[in-house]
């Protein structure tokens, strides 16, 4: 099993059995090419953990490269569809006479999904945001004694005459719904985005 | 920069006098101030005052980066298993359960595995462990292969470990007496721990030398062959 210390001083056992980058023994102590595949990918000696093949690098580059270009691709894809698109279709929202001056209603806009809320700030001033807060989704609650919309999740605050963030995480406004007022009907005629 | 080839660890358990400086040498190295990353550990509490100082014996298969599932545990060229690489450890203890020696600890606090790595930070300039530097009794010393044998005629140094099926060869080594070591070169980890004294009497031998014979220092020696 193993061998011998020599008694007359010359002890072999301070000879080194493995070179400084050999691959590691295994427990079994089997030679290293009846090892499993995967023990060449997880080296125990630290100059072999180190070691990166130079295919391996361009293989990194190449693919790295690829991704971010794809990214580009994607974008300007989603911006072509986007237009393509076109505007949502008018839809009608309520009658003024459904919504009090200071109230408030939800309702679905473009999507059945896309819950937006409508508030009268005064006879003749109506806003419709996106109830989607811009930090994490949650669901903005219109605060108009306050002049604001609260989200409760982190407690952001939106501007209710703007949409803009006011306090809290949320860094983006809501996107705003567009309204247009045809006799007694309020229409929702379109989403805009906004970024700043 | 890596330990010099030439530099050797020489664990003596005989030598070992519990006096607890190791620990204490240890705990002030800056590397990890304040944890002793050696452990002193009673052979048999209850039956004897023996102590044995336990560093990392540095496996040539070290069992702990093999049962790592981060890959955390590594050895450097010169045979040097380090401690756990911090960005990789997910102190999930493997290690500290699959050491044959009990080596590794987990330290539960900072989510690491921290062990001994023999002072690498002084060892790779070519200086002594902590532990080494202030051993009173020499248990634990650092040095050529020429010095251990000049210093320590009676035993023989033995880096191969049976554990159960499994045998390990270290980088470091343990001293063990030269008549017990020619009988068998490795030490039978398993076998010992179910293996009590014959009996508690204590042999002092003198170290023979070349000038005259072994009988002759006896009868000089008033201690030689006295049972304590």
């Amino acid at each position: 099993m193993a061998e011998q210390p020599g008694d007359s001083g010359s002890l072999n056992i301070y000879v080194r059995r493995r070179e400084r980058e050999s691959i590691t023994t295994a427990p079994n102590r089997s030679p290293d090419d009846q090892q499993p595949a995967w023990r060449e990918d997880f080296p125990i000696d630290w100059p072999q953990d180190q070691y990166v093949e130079r295919r391996d690098f361009m293989k990194f580059l190449v693919l790295t490269s690829a991704a971010l270009t794809v990214g580009q691709v994607w974008i300007i894809g989603q911006n072509w569809l986007r237009r393509r698109r076109g505007l949502p279709e008018v839809r009608r929202v309520a009658s003024l006479s459904e919504i009090p001056t200071g109230a408030s209603l939800v309702f679905q806009y473009p999507g059945e999904l896309d819950n937006c809320v409508l508030i009268r700030l005064s006879e003749r001033d109506l806003v419709a945001y996106s109830q989607k807060c811009t930090h994490l989704s949650c669901a903005v609650i219109p605060e108009p004694g306050q002049g604001v919309l609260r989200c409760p999740c982190h407690d952001g605050y939106f501007d209710l005459r703007s949409g803009d963030p006011k306090a809290g995480p949320p860094r983006r406004p809501l996107p705003r719904i567009t309204l247009d007022v045809r006799g007694q009907d309020i229409y929702a005629t379109g989403v805009e985005m906004r970024t700043t | 920069m890596a330990k010099p080839d030439n530099l050797h660890f020489f664990i003596d358990p005989n030598r070992c006098i519990g006096c607890q400086a190791c620990l204490q040498a240890c705990t002030e190295c800056d590397t990890h101030r304040g944890e002793s990353m050696i452990h002193l550990e009673y052979i048999d509490r209850a039956e004897s005052v023996q102590t044995v100082p336990v560093v990392c014996m540095h496996c040539e298969q070290p069992t702990c980066a093999e049962v790592c599932p981060a890959d955390a545990i590594k050895r450097t060229g010169d045979g040097i298993v380090q401690s756990a690489r911090k960005p990789r450890c997910i102190a999930c203890g493997n290690c500290v359960v699959a050491c044959p020696f009990g080596v590794p600890e987990l330290y539960e606090d900072r989510k690491i595995m921290m062990k001994c790595d023999m002072c690498y930070d002084r060892t790779s300039l070519g200086k002594k462990p902590m532990c080494a530097t202030v051993c009173p009794s020499q248990a634990l010393f650092f040095g050529t292969r020429e010095e251990i044998e000049q210093l320590r005629p009676m035993s023989v140094p033995v880096n191969q470990f049976q554990f159960g099926l499994q045998t390990i060869t270290t980088q470091v080594y343990m001293m063990a007496p030269r008549a017990l070591a020619t009988r068998a070169a490795y030490v039978d980890v398993t076998a010992a721990m179910s293996e009590h004294a014959s009996s508690r009497a204590v042999t002092l031998k003198v170290i023979p030398s070349s000038t005259g014979t072994a009988a002759d220092i006896a009868s000089d020696d008033p201690f030689a062959g006295v049972e304590v």
